[in-house]
């Protein structure tokens, strides 16, 4: 067996006395798709967030490619935080896509996307820019290059974060709710290019309610509910005979929906 | 008795010099201040509940007092523990500190102002602080942070009057001499209050073009 792209071991996020991850076991396999879904409420942004260290889990262990993420847990549950820079370095292998894209407002898009090439990995202007222009190429954005975020529509928004999380050329990619906050006429365009990334074999973990998505892209899907891992497995299992009851309760509502819609 | 400002203007050169005080501790004092108050604000900020709440009572205090009891305490004060200022000295160290407790508060909103979404991007990406704060916090508050500052800096103008009451030689003091020495104390205040107006308009004007630059510069909405 191969070293898990992500492995999570139990990890526990508490906010003050609620808990909103409890014991999360999940090993996530290098270039699949993992799709998080789950309620609102769940813990599975959370989830996500921690796998960007974005939060600190409160106990328990993440490794990437097999390396420590912040902190360092023995068995006996000691554990200690590891220096800055090298935080620094293992975060750089996963690249993040946040639901309201964040792209930074007062540069265009290719300085959005060739900034940490600059910063980060101090390649000089010309080949930064170079770069960033190729990550812009592959969703589509090339001759967007020049604009500003306020100049784009949503759906490009998303895309030149998409091509500024892979700038730094990450293991991983992360995507919390990626569509959430398009028009739904939009989300097409940014699932697309998702799509692309994992036919290239990306390892990606999407947080996201496009269960269609999820079944249809996802190799690997994961349910939360009330900060607990209900259940992990491929989405023929999943979907086809959902045995969980919480779980047989949350697809329903989708089904519900889509047939309203119908209606 | 007449109303006859041209006693005072005839002391042009006397007027220029309290002038030149004036202006060359204004902008030190609002310098020193704007660096001041982003370190202050800064520290805040990133260094811990301990050094917040330390930071956040000292700004509280020079917040909460009249400049012209500080600038007494200051320079009348200071020598009971050792602190024996000159006149100009004393009063830009003044003005530098009291401004920078008004710039930290600035710069706080302008932290804030600024989403935490884009600065987990950068963190994401590996940047670090510094580099944060360099390349995307400064600029995305500087919009935000420059009509409040240039509107401290106006009134910092008006208060360095209060530095006169200390004997030093800037303009209030220069002016108000002159009127005493010719009997035209009223001439005197009505020449001061044109000559502050004056550079208050100036301020403000330039303030407006740095601000349509910026904005000019900048595409966004948010």
């Amino acid at each position: 067996m191969s070293v898990p792209a992500i492995a999570i071991r139990k990890l526990v996020k508490r906010f003050g006395e609620t808990a909103v991850l409890q014991d999360i076991d999940l090993e996530i396999p290098e270039g699949k798709v993992s799709c998080l879904i789950g309620p609102s409420g769940s813990g599975k942004s959370t989830l996500l967030r921690c796998l960007a260290f974005l939060e600190e889990p409160t106990s328990g262990m993440i490794t990437i490619n097999g390396e420590a993420l912040g902190f360092f847990e023995d068995p006996t549950g000691r554990r200690e935080r590891l220096p800055a820079n090298q935080i620094r370095a293992v975060r750089t292998k996963t690249g993040m896509v946040f639901q309201q894209f964040n792209l930074w407002p007062h540069m265009t898009a290719l300085g959005n996307v060739s900034e940490a090439l600059k910063l980060v990995r101090k390649v000089p202007k010309a080949e930064a820019e170079e770069r960033a222009m190729a990550q812009l190429r592959k969703v589509g954005l090339e001759n967007r290059a020049g604009h500003y975020p306020s100049q784009l529509s949503g759906g490009q928004q998303q895309r030149v974060a998409i091509a500024r999380a892979l700038a730094l050329e990450p293991k991983i990619m992360l995507f919390d709710e990626p569509t959430s906050a398009l028009d739904p006429e939009l989300t097409g365009e940014v699932l697309n290019v998702m799509r692309d990334l994992a036919s290239e074999g990306m390892t990606m973990v999407v947080v996201t309610h496009e269960i269609g998505f999820a079944a249809s892209v996802g190799q690997q899907i994961s349910f939360l509910d009330h900060g607990r891992l209900l259940f992990s497995g491929p989405p023929a299992e999943i979907f086809a005979k959902p045995r969980h009851a919480r779980l047989e309760q949350f697809l329903d509502t989708y089904l519900d929906r889509g047939a309203s819609m119908l209606a | 008795m007449m109303f006859d400002p041209q006693v005072i203007i005839e002391k042009l050169p006397e007027i220029g010099s309290g002038l030149f005080v004036t202006l060359w501790l204004w902008i030190a004092g609002v310098l020193g201040g704007v660096v001041a108050g982003f370190v202050v604000a800064t520290a805040r900020r990133f260094g811990g509940k301990i050094v917040n709440a330390v930071l956040g009572t000292i700004v509280e205090m020079l917040r909460g007092t009249p400049f012209l009891i500080q600038i007494f305490l200051l320079y009348y004060g200071g020598p009971f523990v050792g602190l024996m200022l000159d006149p100009i000295p004393c009063g830009l160290i003044g003005l530098t500190v009291y401004s920078a407790a008004y710039y930290s508060e600035v710069f706080r909103a302008g932290y804030a102002s600024v989403p935490v979404g884009h600065v987990e991007a950068a963190e994401c990406l590996g940047m670090t602080r510094s580099q944060t704060i360099s390349r995307i916090q400064i600029p995305e508050m500087a919009l935000i942070v420059l009509p409040p500052s240039i509107n401290l800096a106006i009134i910092l103008l008006k208060e360095s009057a209060v530095l006169s009451i200390i004997t030093v030689p800037e303009l209030t003091a220069t002016v108000s001499a002159i009127g005493s020495q010719q009997y035209a104390f009223l001439e005197a205040i009505f020449i001061l209050a044109i000559v502050y107006w004056v550079i208050v308009e100036l301020t403000d004007r330039l303030g407006r073009m740095a601000e349509n630059r910026l904005s000019r510069l900048r595409f966004s909405k948010a």
